[in-house]
C-alpha cells in the first residue's frame, strides 16, 4: 500500500484520470496546450488509496465518502451536479430518485452510491420530501 | 428614580449596544438545557437502531434514520452508551486519557449523550478538552478577503498578503452572485502568488459551488450548511443524503469538503422543535461525520449574536467545537461573524478558542476592513492584524499568523495584483489598469479604489463559467506573462488533487507545500512537554513582531556630556539652617543629562535652585554615590541638610522632598510622575523646600496625574533607572560646586 502523502510517495505510481502520470503535468505542457482540466482529475485508484487511509487511522465515515467519491470519479462534471440537484429535496418523484440509482450502478458502476440513492428514495418517500405539484 | 451618573456612564458602553435576553425554550432560545431535549438513548436490535434518544424508529425524522444508519458506531455503542457522562467528561478533561481512547467511545454516542457529556463541563474542562482533541497537531487560521465592489485587483492584492500573513485558508464570496468565478480566480491568484499551498474558496449556493471547484478555481468548499431540525434542513435545500452526495461530489474532484453548522440558526429559521441549540447543534454534527464530511465550520459562526443574547451562550459556543473535535472533524471554530461590539467581549470570547488551538482558530478572519467583509463578519478585522500578533506573542501561542512589514506588504500586494492583471489581459477579460494595480497595493478598503464598470466584468465572468476555460488556462496565462511561480503554484494545487492527500481530515499545505493532517500530523496533546509547543523558528517569528525594536538605543538621547560648571569640592558636610540640600542621584548631570521627559538636568537644577532663592534660602547641591533610589537620596540629603529639608532628584526626573526626622519611605512631597514634570514644577519643589525649611505654611505642588505614563513609559523608566544604578559607587555624599546664580 502507498505511504501518505501519496503525492510524495514514488510508489504511488499517480496517474490522472485520463491515464497520464502526474509528472508529465507541467506548467510548459500546460502553456502548450497539452494539458487539459481532465488531466487534473484524480482517479478511482488514488480515491480508494485515500479511502483505506482514512480507514485505518479510525476515520470510517470519511472512508465511505470515499469510496462513494471514487465510484463518481467516472461521472462526467455536468452529470454529477444534475445528480446532486436531483438528490435535492422536493426535486425528483421517487421513481426518479430509482432511476438514478439504477444509473449511478449500471452506467457507473457505482454499488455504494446506487445504494445511498436508494436508502434517500426511501426516506424521501417516508418523509414526504419527493416533488410535489406547486402549491400556488 | 435616582438618576445615577455612573449608571449614565455604563448606559454609554459598547456592551449595552447588544441585546440580552432570558432564556425561552419554546422559541428555540435557551442554549443548553431545554426541558424539551431528550434524555440520551439507544436502543439497538439486531444491529438496526430501534431508538435513538427517546423517539421510537417509526418517528424518526430524516435526521434519526441518517443518524441511526451512518452517524454512530454500532458496534461501540453499547459501551460509549453505558459509559456514566460525568466519568467521559472527566475523561475528555483529564490530559491522561489519549485523544484516541475518546474518539473511539465518541463515535458510539447520540447526539443527547454528547450534549449530556458537556452539561458536566465548565470552560476551563472544555479547553483542556478541546487542545487535546483538536485533530491537526499545529493550528492554523483561516482569512475572509472580500470586497464591497468585487474589485480583482483588490481581491488579488489582499489574498496575497494574507497568505504572506501565514492564513492557510482564503475564502471569499460575492454581493453580486455573478461575480463567483472572478472572485474565485482573483483569490486564487492571490493567494498563490503570496504563498504556495494557500487553499481557497469561494462560499455560494452548493450548486454553483461545486461548479467552481470542477473549474479548478477553488480547492475547499466549506459553506455545505446543516441543520439540526427537518425544517430548516429541507428549508436551507438539501437533505443529509443530498448533502452526503454533494460531499462526495467534490471528493470526486479531488476538492477538500468541509461542512457548516452552528448554534442558532434553527431559531433563527423559527423551527427549532423547543430544543436547545447545543441539542441540535450534535444532531448537526452526528450527520456531518455520518455524511462522511472530513470536518466542519462550528461556533454559532454567523447566528454568534443569538445564544449571545442568553445566558451561558459563549459556553455553549465552545461545547460545540469540543463536541466536533470528539467526533474526530476539523473544526473551524467560528469567531468570524460580528459576535460584539465590545473589544472586552469579543477578545475574551476569542480566547476560548486561541487558548487551546483549533484546526482554525478563526472560520474567517478579517483580512480586510469589516465594512468590505461580505459575510457580515469581521468580528476580528484588518485594523486588529496588530493586535491579533501582539496576543500570540503575549501568551506564546500561535495563533496561525505572523506580523509582516510594510515593505513586505507592499511588494506582495503589487505581486499579486499584477498577476490578476496578466491573466485578464491574457484570457482577454475587461482590463485591469496600472491605475488599479497602484490603487489596489496602498488601499486599506475598497473606498480607496478607483472606480469599476461591474458590468462587463459580470458579463465577462458569465461567459467564463458558461465556457471551456478553466484554471488550466489561468496557468497558461501567468506563464505567458511571466509569473512563473505563480503558475507553478497554481498548477501544483491542482496536481495535488490527483493525489488527494488534502482529502484527510484537517488538511492543510505548510510552507513548503507539504500536506499536514490527521494522518501525518495528528494532534498528540498529552499535557506539559507533549503536542505542538511554540518553539525555535516560529516563536522567533512570533516574538518579531513588527513593532519590536531593540531596547538598547532607547535612552540614548537623554544621555550626554557633564554639566558645565558642575564640579565637586570634597565630601559633604551638614550645612547652616538657612539651606535646602539639592541631593541628585549618581548618573545625574554626568551621564544622564536629560528627564525622562527631556528636560535638561542643567534646567532642572535652575529652576530648583530659583525656587528656593525666591523663599530667601540658599539651595545646596550633594550627590549621592551609593544608591539610585530616589526615597535613599532625599532622606541622606536631608540628614545633610542643616534645615532639616533636601529635595532628592534620580535623573530620570522623579523627585522627592524629604524632612530629616522622615522615615526613609515617608516623605513631605513625592514627584513620582517625573513625564509629566515641568520646569514650573521643579521651581514650584524648590519653592516649597523652601517654605518647609522656614516653617512656613505650604500648599502640596499640584501635580498632573497621567497614569498612562507608565504604560508607555516603562522600558525607558527601567534602562534609565539601571543605567543610574551602574553609575552607583561606594562613595560618601559629595559636595558640588554650581557656577550659576538664580536672579531673584
Amino acid at each position: 500500500m502507498p505511504t501518505y502523502p501519496l503525492y510524495s510517495d514514488p510508489h504511488a505510481d499517480l496517474h490522472t484520470a485520463s491515464g497520464r502520470v502526474l509528472g508529465d503535468v507541467t506548467v510548459a505542457a500546460t502553456v502548450a496546450g497539452e494539458i487539459t482540466l481532465d488531466d487534473l482529475q484524480i482517479n478511482k485508484a488514488a480515491l480508494q488509496a485515500q479511502a483505506e487511509i482514512a480507514r485505518q487511522a479510525g476515520y470510517d465515515q470519511l472512508a465511505q465518502n470515499l469510496a462513494r467519491a471514487a465510484e463518481l470519479t467516472v461521472v462526467p462534471r455536468a452529470e454529477i451536479i444534475d445528480m446532486y440537484q436531483q438528490l435535492r429535496p422536493g426535486r425528483s418523484s421517487h421513481a426518479e430518485l430509482i432511476a438514478l440509482a439504477t444509473r449511478l450502478e449500471n452506467v457507473y458502476a457505482a454499488p455504494i452510491c446506487g445504494a445511498f440513492v436508494r436508502e434517500a428514495a426511501q426516506v424521501y418517500l417516508e418523509r414526504n420530501m419527493l416533488r410535489r405539484p406547486p402549491a400556488f | 428614580m435616582t438618576n445615577l451618573l455612573r449608571f449614565r456612564a455604563l448606559d454609554e458602553r459598547d456592551i449595552n449596544k447588544e441585546t440580552f435576553v432570558e432564556p425561552w425554550p419554546e422559541a428555540g432560545l435557551t442554549v443548553a438545557d431545554s426541558p424539551y431535549d431528550p434524555q440520551p438513548s439507544l436502543r439497538i436490535e439486531a444491529g438496526r437502531v430501534v431508538e435513538l434518544d427517546g423517539r421510537l424508529e417509526a418517528d424518526f425524522d430524516t435526521l434519526d434514520t441518517f443518524i441511526a444508519r451512518h452517524g454512530i458506531d454500532l458496534t461501540v455503542a453499547p459501551e460509549a452508551m453505558a459509559l456514566d457522562s460525568l466519568q467521559f467528561a472527566h475523561m475528555l478533561a483529564d490530559i491522561n486519557i489519549p485523544r484516541k481512547t475518546l474518539l473511539r467511545l465518541a463515535t458510539g454516542c447520540t447526539p443527547a449523550k454528547l450534549v449530556d457529556i458537556m452539561r458536566h463541563m465548565n470552560v476551563l474542562e472544555m479547553m483542556n478538552g478541546l487542545s487535546k482533541m483538536r485533530v491537526r497537531r499545529v493550528p492554523a487560521n483561516q482569512a475572509h478577503v472580500t470586497n464591497r465592489r468585487e474589485n480583482p485587483a483588490l481581491l488579488a492584492a489582499d489574498a496575497a498578503e494574507a497568505a504572506l500573513r501565514g492564513f492557510s485558508e482564503i475564502e471569499t464570496t460575492v454581493g453580486v452572485a455573478r461575480a463567483a468565478p472572478f472572485n474565485a480566480l482573483a483569490i486564487l491568484v492571490g493567494a498563490q502568488t503570496g504563498r504556495g499551498g494557500v487553499m481557497t474558496q469561494c462560499a455560494v449556493e452548493e450548486a454553483l459551488g461545486l461548479r467552481l471547484a470542477m473549474k479548478g478555481l477553488t480547492t475547499y468548499a466549506e459553506t455545505l450548511s446543516v441543520y439540526g431540525t427537518e425544517q430548516a434542513f429541507v428549508d436551507g435545500d438539501d437533505s443529509p443524503w443530498s448533502k452526503g452526495f454533494l460531499a462526495s461530489a467534490y471528493a470526486s474532484r479531488g476538492v477538500k469538503v468541509r461542512f457548516t453548522s452552528g448554534t442558532g440558526s434553527e431559531a433563527l429559521m423559527g423551527s427549532a422543535e423547543q430544543r436547545s441549540m447545543l441539542y441540535l447543534e450534535a444532531r448537526c454534527l452526528c450527520v456531518t461525520r455520518g455524511a462522511g464530511s472530513q470536518g466542519v465550520q462550528n461556533g454559532s459562526i454567523s447566528c454568534i449574536a443569538l445564544p449571545e443574547s442568553l445566558p451561558g451562550g459563549v459556553r455553549a459556543v465552545l461545547a460545540e467545537n469540543l463536541m466536533a473535535s470528539m467526533l474526530g472533524l476539523e473544526v473551524a471554530s467560528g469567531n468570524d461573524a460580528l459576535a460584539s461590539h465590545s473589544a472586552i467581549r469579543k477578545s475574551a470570547k476569542l480566547m476560548l478558542q486561541f487558548i487551546p488551538g483549533t484546526d482554525f482558530i478563526f472560520s474567517g478572519y478579517s483580512a480586510v476592513p469589516r465594512r468590505d467583509n461580505m459575510f457580515g463578519g469581521g468580528n476580528f478585522d484588518s485594523d486588529d492584524l496588530d493586535d491579533y500578533a501582539v496576543l500570540q506573542r503575549d501568551m506564546q501561542i500561535d495563533g496561525g499568523t505572523r506580523s509582516i512589514s510594510e515593505a513586505e506588504a507592499a511588494e506582495i500586494r503589487r505581486a499579486g495584483a499584477q498577476a490578476i492583471q496578466a491573466v485578464y489581459a491574457e484570457l482577454g477579460f475587461p482590463t485591469i489598469s496600472d491605475g488599479e494595480v497602484e490603487a489596489a497595493v496602498v488601499a486599506h478598503s475598497s473606498d480607496d479604489m478607483p472606480a469599476r464598470d461591474i458590468v462587463p466584468d459580470l458579463a465577462a465572468a458569465d461567459a467564463f463559467l458558461a465556457g471551456d476555460r478553466s484554471v488550466m488556462d489561468v496557468v497558461a496565462a501567468l506563464a505567458r506573462r511571466g509569473f512563473a511561480q505563480t503558475a507553478e503554484n497554481l498548477l501544483t494545487m491542482g496536481r495535488q488533487r490527483i493525489a488527494g492527500d488534502y482529502l484527510q481530515p484537517a488538511a492543510i499545505f505548510d510552507r513548503d507545500f507539504v500536506v499536514k493532517s490527521a494522518i501525518n500530523d495528528p494532534n498528540d496533546y498529552n499535557g506539559p512537554g507533549t503536542g505542538y509547543r511554540v518553539s525555535g523558528a516560529r516563536w522567533d517569528e512570533i516574538a518579531n513582531i513588527r513593532q519590536a525594536k531593540s531596547p538598547r538605543d532607547f535612552i540614548a538621547d537623554r544621555l550626554g556630556l557633564p554639566i558645565d560648571g558642575l564640579d565637586p569640592y570634597g565630601p559633604a558636610k551638614r550645612g547652616g539652617h538657612t539651606e535646602v540640600v539639592v541631593a541628585i542621584g549618581p548618573a545625574f548631570g554626568r551621564i544622564i543629562t536629560q528627564t525622562i521627559g527631556g528636560i535638561p538636568h542643567e534646567d532642572v537644577l535652575k529652576a530648583v535652585l530659583t525656587g528656593i532663592a525666591e523663599e530667601g534660602l540658599i539651595g545646596r547641591i550633594v550627590r549621592i554615590w551609593h544608591s539610585s533610589d530616589c526615597a535613599e537620596i532625599g532622606h541622606v540629603g536631608a540628614q545633610l541638610s542643616g534645615s532639616g529639608i533636601a529635595i532628592g532628584i534620580q535623573s530620570r526626573g522623579t523627585s522627592i522632598i524629604h524632612r530629616v526626622d522622615l522615615a526613609r519611605l515617608n516623605n513631605l512631597e513625592l514627584f513620582s510622575q517625573s513625564p509629566s514634570m515641568t520646569v514650573d514644577t521643579y521651581r514650584a519643589m524648590g519653592r516649597n523646600a523652601a517654605r518647609y525649611a522656614a516653617k512656613k505654611i505650604t500648599t502640596p505642588v499640584p501635580v498632573t496625574v497621567d497614569n498612562w505614563a507608565r504604560l508607555r513609559l516603562i522600558v525607558k523608566t527601567a534602562l534609565l533607572h539601571r543605567k543610574e544604578t551602574e553609575e552607583i559607587r561606594q562613595l560618601p555624599p559629595e559636595a558640588l560646586r554650581f557656577d550659576w546664580e538664580p536672579e531673584v
